[in-house]
């Protein structure tokens, strides 16, 4: 009888214990920028972004054991993008063949408390569309598979020189305990528009929780009235243009006539 | 220092571009001519877009034809009749050559195209006026006197139909070859975004015989409108005149172009047609080096929407 008891109280006790550690813990994620809009101003040489979180109902030995990780990334807008390839012509280089991508982001800036590939299984990264290599990017229209894969990697490089696209593999930390700090590089040349700040938890692998927010990338002030009036008002603002340059070029002829 | 020049969407250095005007503007006075064919490939070696580089070139040449037209107004030295039918040729050619830049644009072939044509135009043209200034400076040097074909000489540009009487140039001439070289410069201005007196004022002294003393003020005059008709329709169809940026090459250009008249002044005539002529073959070289050299990189991204 005591021996059932014992029996019976460690099964539950077990039981309790492992349930703890399974589908009972259910961490999530909590993340919060340090701003909500990113300014293009006339000075305006790119600009970071600090992105802040913490995991809820973390387990502090797997936290020890560093068996989380967190991906940041901040996506830009997505548009369509042709890419061109050269051809020599008559001993000229000229543009011959042209694919198009669609959803393509216009930027897209990543963090990680580890390289992605220590992270997680290439078919989760891909199922997750998480990191350049993994990008849902599809062309549009039919073309030959081969030419589309070098396409496609040309696009992914020369949008990395350009600095459209970074990957810091070790741009997060862990602050304290379960609170975590990512860094990400915003470029001179970001587009503008509606951008989102992606996090994501994974545990040993697997992907637990993510959250997103949303970052406003907006040209203020002078440079946002210019673009809208070159926009809205072209005409007017082409009229502008011929004015400053009569303007200019009369009064430089008044002023230098009297010396 | 940098500076974000909103329309080409990207972010500059402030002291380049000035040092670009400037450098053009000083050229521009010593050898009077506009620049439009120095600034745009300055431009487009600096990474500003070419449609962009294109457009905000055409404002700057409005600006450094200004003060000069004003000086030949003064003087008497226009045609306003002759500069009108020149004019009324430019704004059809200039339509033309914004539309035909629109669909080079939509094509892929808008940087290729503004290559080609600067250097079949920068490497003829500055070819030219290479032998015609030496042969001067040779003769000058032998003392011996210049041998110019007398205007009121005849071609087959003089039978043709349509004529006009052309007081101020003193000329009986057909309005059909004034309108064509008008519509040629207005397709070169709105594409290349050159004003074209390089080329004008050559066709206009030797295929239409008009007197030297009136060729320059009224080239100057058909422009100043071209090139800024140029620059409202290009704001309003493809959005690529930046304003920033056109400030600051034109008031670096204006001031620059204020001095490079008083170097002009101290050069003789065919010296300066010898320099000249080595600057638009040195233009014309680098980008005929461009198009043949072997890219860095094959590939280029496009994405919609975005200034090319």
């Amino acid at each position: 009888m005591i021996r059932f008891l014992v029996a019976a109280l460690t099964l539950a006790l077990g039981g309790a214990a492992s349930a703890q550690d399974g589908p009972l813990r259910q961490e999530t994620l909590e993340i919060g920028t340090s701003t909500n809009q990113i300014a293009i101003t006339s000075d305006f040489s790119g600009a970071d972004l600090t992105v802040f979180g913490a995991i809820n109902d973390a387990d502090p030995m797997l936290l020890s054991r560093g068996d989380y990780d967190i991906v940041v990334l901040l996506e830009g807008p997505k548009a369509e993008a042709d890419v061109r390839r050269k051809e020599r012509v008559f001993g000229i280089w000229v543009n011959r063949q042209t694919v198009t991508f669609e959803h393509v982001p216009r930027s897209y800036s990543i963090s990680s408390t580890r390289p992605l590939s220590d992270i997680a299984s290439p078919q989760a990264l891909s199922s997750e569309g998480l990191g350049v290599d993994h990008l849902r990017i599809s062309p549009v229209g039919y073309f030959d598979a081969s030419d589309l894969a070098t396409f496609r990697a040309a696009m992914l490089r020369l949008n990395a020189t350009d600095e459209l696209y970074e990957y810091e593999p070790d741009g997060v930390k862990f602050v304290s305990n379960s609170l975590f700090r990512a860094s990400l590089r915003l470029s001179v040349n970001i587009p503008q528009g509606i951008h989102t700040v992606q996090a994501y938890l994974f545990k040993k692998g697997q992907l637990v929780d993510r959250r997103a927010l949303p970052l406003n990338v907006v040209k203020t002030g002078f440079e946002a009235q210019i673009t809208t009036a070159a926009h809205e008002y072209a005409l007017f603002y082409g009229l502008a243009a011929v004015c400053i340059a009569l303007m200019s070029g009369w009064l430089a002829s008044v002023i230098f006539r009297k010396n | 220092m940098t500076i974000y020049l909103p329309i080409a969407e990207l972010s500059v250095n402030i002291f380049v571009i000035l040092g670009m005007g400037a450098a053009v503007g000083f050229l521009s006075g010593m050898f009077g001519v506009g620049g439009g064919f120095l600034i745009t490939p300055l431009l487009i070696f600096y990474h500003i877009p070419p449609v962009v580089a294109v457009a905000t070139g055409a404002s700057q040449v409005v600006a450094s034809s200004v003060s000069g037209t004003l000086t030949h107004f003064r003087r008497g030295t226009l045609d306003m009749k002759l500069g009108t039918v020149l004019l009324t040729g430019g704004l059809v050619g200039a339509t033309i050559g914004v539309w035909l830049f629109s669909l080079l644009r939509s094509l892929g072939q808008l940087d290729l195209v503004i290559s080609l044509l600067y250097v079949v135009l920068l490497s003829s043209i500055g070819g030219l006026m290479l032998v015609e200034s030496i042969g001067a400076i040779r003769r000058s040097a032998k003392q011996q006197p210049k041998t110019v074909r007398r205007p009121g000489h005849h071609n087959w540009i003089h039978r043709l139909p349509l004529k006009m009487r052309f007081k101020k140039s003193k000329l009986y001439l057909s309005v059909i070859p004034v309108f064509l070289l008008g519509g040629t410069i207005g397709v070169l201005t709105s594409s290349l975004g050159i004003g074209g007196g390089f080329i004008m004022v050559p066709a206009m002294i030797y295929l239409l015989r008009i007197p030297t003393n009136i060729v320059v003020g009224t080239s100057l005059f058909q422009i100043i409108f071209v090139s800024a008709y140029t620059t409202v329709v290009q704001a309003a169809t493809n959005y690529a005149v930046d304003i920033v940026l056109a400030t600051i090459l034109m008031l670096s250009s204006v001031i620059g172009a204020q001095y490079g008249v008083r170097v002009g002044q101290k050069l003789k005539g065919e010296q300066l047609r010898a320099l000249l002529a080595l600057l638009i073959l040195a233009v014309g070289v680098r980008l005929a080096i461009g198009l043949v050299a072997t890219p860095a990189d094959l590939f280029s991204v496009v994405f919609e929407g975005a200034p090319e």
